[in-house]
């Protein structure tokens, strides 16, 4: 198996960005990225979008995209795993270059959210929960990881303050990003006495609705050679998945699926969790933050939150994560969120990151992991400066 | 969002008399039936209906609702598991939302789930009430 | 050959609403309404509760008292209702999937105003009685409606009663029945209408009371009994005080009529009124006890029952809810605001 890199990022505007397109707003990250790398031709392409047929009607979506790329004929192929489509672009890219077959493949990912109003929103995004047994009965994004939150407390006694420091951290970190949708600071009491979603989850607890695109240039080694510009390797991609039901878990504390893509990541980058220097991992609400670390095993199950108040996540803890802002401060376009995590921890490893935001100590080895609706599936990387 | 009636219909022997299956192997009973146990590969499985009673795991109350919803929140949203095991996620009717509580008795009953406005089709199917008697 | 009730069964919905929080927002005088329909609040059913619903759960408990019919032996499911939730397509099928009934079964959805659940148990009578069937169930269900600052909106209320019929393991047996019906335009709501129109006074004296008097009188005349011959009577209570009045001027005393008059607490059922009464009454009967019942429907008829308690009856009531406790406990107080949101009397654009 050839060694994958990432060669070159970029990203669109993110936020309610009412003057750009689904297409326009990928369009502008794929550009950026082939710019950033200096190719100056795509092999093929690997798309993650959840829903653009119920967001903007648009499904077909590879051919549009490539044609507003200027890149008609080009290989494309669009990747569907709700909000890990994103990752799960990454990974079928990396496959690509990894067995030979290509030099060169653009992994991207897009959602426009903001062309239907807040019920069809929810509606759209609850379509990654199960349809006939979880909807069906009124549930809702917020409401199912609500039900895990509820879970993790009575089980572990997880506090409002374990939830709240991590909106805060991660809009600490937004603060500094200039890609961030809301890049500023909020304080704890802000978190608690923010409007109620789905109890015990307040609007400050959730990641946003966001407009956005990301994209990255994988690449074979040589190529990132010849190219003579910074770049990283992907030593491990794993992904699992589990039961979307949430009622037929065995255990509502944790997200198996994470387990296993964190596992089979790492058997194959040949590195254990502890090596892992900084993570972007996929915080879609505070809850999933700590019960991700916990799943990955970085965290003893019920650990995770005590070591957040103690700042272990911040920029200068032990284990800085997300120190993007994540899906919380940075905006979660769901398609896109998997690529942009790769966007981060490019710019963090290659020391490109925005003054104040950089993770000290030149770190060298970091994970991403991306999670698709309640946890049903999974896709984690390990990266490495090259 | 229409659903068309015969997406509910083909569900009504799980939401209507929450039939469910029950594995030879395992011993354990999902709803819906599925064709093999998840966690064992057995198929051999008889159908049973789920006891009326259970407790509840873990609940959220919805306060966001999505469309078909909007006028019924602020609602309980529970996964219950019945007393011979089975978990099931359903809407908890008729109970006051600060009393809503992990642990809690509750009885399944039927109910409306959803209309689709005023024209559509009505799907009905269990909501978990408190178990009060 | 012996036929009659083999299960019984009631279910009512928890919300209720006070006579004086209705007559707040239209200004009407509380205490005189109170005192002359001799009613204190009514059921009102939340928005996931209708005729059907209502109907299956007093269904599943008439089951669970009768001492273990399997559903699939019923052969008729007939519900008497005014609200049924569909225009077209039946009630009855719902309910006998629910239950599991179906597909080796007839099903028909009764309309009579409030008579149409005697008219199923009658008809559910006849075909057990006639050895068409092992079991027929019939229910009595009512979500109704009466129109904003209507007299009737003060009572229209909802709840269910449901009855296996039966010809053996019997908890109350049929001695007698007698129908009596003329036509009379004293209540009606024509096809598409929301609400139902009435002649105010006129469904009165020669209406309600022309017909309940007419039926009950022909079935003791009948059976040669004198109202003195029953432990209880139930009549349709379209509010707390026409029953008691026809109670007594036939000459059957409070006494008899207390178990099964529960529209000063619960309103008026409509097709439910009477036979959850007798649910109501079963409850409290003992062997041997002769039950009186007359229903009335507007348009105009009633349906008159005498039914003899049987020894059965000890063992089978409280292996589920009785209807007392349905009616008395674990309710729940709501506002006009929640009732008319309840009851969609609010103009919301779609």
């Amino acid at each position: 198996m050839r060694t994958v890199c990432i060669v070159g990022v970029g990203m669109s505007k993110w936020g309610e960005v009412w003057r750009m397109s689904l297409r326009d707003l990928h369009t502008q990250a794929a550009l950026n990225a082939v710019k950033a790398a200096g190719v100056d031709h795509l092999d093929s392409m690997y798309v993650g979008c959840m829903s653009s047929g119920l967001f903007v009607g648009q499904e077909h979506l590879a051919s549009v995209l490539t044609d507003y790329m200027g890149m008609r004929g080009l290989a494309a192929t669009r990747v569907e795993s709700a909000c890990a489509s994103g990752g799960l672009a990454v990974r079928s890219a990396f496959i690509e270059i990894a067995s030979g077959m290509s030099d060169i493949v653009m992994a991207s990912g897009v959602e426009k959210m903001t062309d239907v109003d807040g019920d069809e929103a929810t509606y759209a995004l609850a379509t990654a929960a199960d349809q006939e047994y979880e909807v069906f009965h009124g549930a809702t994004f917020p409401g199912l990881y609500a039900m895990m939150a509820v879970a993790h407390m009575e089980k572990y006694g997880t506090t409002r303050d374990m939830l709240s420091t991590v909106a805060v951290k991660n809009h600490n970190n937004g603060s500094m990003n200039p890609d961030a949708q809301y890049p500023f600071k909020i304080s704890m009491e802000q978190v608690a006495n923010s409007v109620m979603i789905a109890d015990p989850l307040h609007i400050l607890d959730c990641s946003p609705i966001t407009d956005g695109a990301a994209a990255v240039i994988l690449a074979s080694e040589d190529v990132a050679k010849k190219l003579g510009k910074p770049y990283i390797k992907i030593l491990g991609t794993g992904t699992g998945t589990d039961t979307i039901q949430l009622a037929q878990r065995e255990d509502m504390t944790t997200i198996k699926a994470a387990t296993i893509a964190a596992g089979k990541a790492l058997d194959m980058a040949g590195k254990k969790i502890d090596d892992i220097q900084f993570a972007e991992v996929h915080d879609c609400f505070t809850i999933a933050e700590i019960m991700v670390v916990e799943s990955i095993g970085k965290y003893v199950p019920g650990k995770a939150g005590e070591a957040f108040l103690a700042g272990e996540s911040a920029l200068d803890g032990a284990f800085p994560i997300n120190s993007s802002g994540g899906l919380k401060s940075k905006g979660h376009p769901v398609g896109a969120t998997g690529v942009a995590q790769m966007v981060e921890v490019y710019k963090q490893l290659t020391g490109q990151a925005e003054k104040g935001r950089q993770i000290p100590g030149a770190p060298k080895l970091a994970m991403t992991q991306n999670m698709g609706g309640s946890g049903g599936s999974s896709v984690v990387h390990v990266l490495e400066v090259a | 969002m229409t659903m068309f009636s015969s997406r509910n219909w083909r569900e009504y022997p799980h939401r209507y008399r929450t039939e469910a299956s029950k594995f030879k192997k395992s011993g354990k009973t999902y709803i819906p039936k599925r064709l093999i146990d998840p966690e064992t590969g057995d198929t051999e499985q008889e159908t049973v209906r789920l006891p009326e009673t259970g407790k509840v795991l873990t609940y959220t109350i919805i306060r966001i609702a999505p469309s078909q919803w909007g006028d019924n929140a602020p609602y309980a949203l529970a996964i219950v598991e019945m007393t011979d095991g089975t978990r099931l996620m359903a809407q908890m009717t008729d109970v006051a939302m600060e009393d809503v509580k992990v642990g809690m008795e509750i009885r399944l009953e039927f109910r409306r789930i959803q209309n689709e406005g005023s024209h559509g089709v009505i799907s009905y199917g269990y909501k978990a009430v408190p178990k009060w008697f | 050959m012996a036929a009659g009730i083999v299960g019984y069964g009631a279910h009512l919905p928890r919300h209720r609403i006070t006579v004086e929080e209705i007559a707040k927002v239209w200004g009407a005088d509380a205490p005189s309404y109170k005192k002359g329909l001799m009613l204190r609040e009514k059921s009102v059913p939340p928005p996931d509760m209708d005729t059907i619903t209502l109907s299956v759960e007093a269904a599943k408990r008439a089951l669970i008292r009768s001492g273990g019919v399997d559903a699939a032996d019923i052969g008729a499911i007939y519900i008497g209702s005014e609200s049924h939730p569909y225009a077209v397509k039946p009630s009855g099928t719902t309910v006998a999937e629910a239950i599991g009934a179906t597909p080796d079964i007839h099903c028909a959805d009764f309309e009579f105003a409030c008579k149409a659940g005697s008219e199923a148990m009658y008809v559910a009578l006849s075909h057990v009685k006639a050895g068409e069937m092992k079991y027929a169930l019939a229910i009595a269900a009512d979500t109704s409606q009466g129109a904003p600052s209507d007299a009737l909106e003060f009572s229209a209320a909802a709840g269910a009663g449901a009855f296996i019929m039966g010809t053996d393991n019997l908890v109350a047996e049929i001695e007698h029945t007698h129908s009596y019906m003329t036509d009379m335009p004293d209540f009606w709501r024509r096809e598409h209408e929301f609400y139902p129109q009435h002649g105010g006074r006129f469904t009165g004296e020669e209406a309600y009371f022309a017909h309940t008097k007419g039926a009950s009188n022909a079935i003791l005349k009948k059976s040669g009994m004198k109202p003195s011959d029953f432990a209880y009577a139930i009549f349709h209570q379209p509010n707390g005080k026409f029953p008691q009045r026809v109670a007594f001027e036939l000459g059957f005393t409070q006494e008899q009529i207390d178990p099964g008059w529960l529209a000063p607490t619960l309103g008026n059922t409509y097709s439910g009124a009477s036979p959850i009464g007798l649910t109501a009454t079963l409850d409290v009967a003992k062997p041997g006890d002769m039950v009186f019942m007359c229903s009335y429907g507007s348009g105009a008829g009633s349906d008159a029952f005498i039914w003899k308690v049987t020894n059965r009856i000890d063992e089978v009531r409280d292996l589920t809810v009785r209807t007392q406790k349905l009616l008395e406990e674990n309710l729940t107080y709501i506002d006009y605001g929640t009732y008319a949101k309840f009851r969609h009397k609010i103009i919301k654009n779609a």
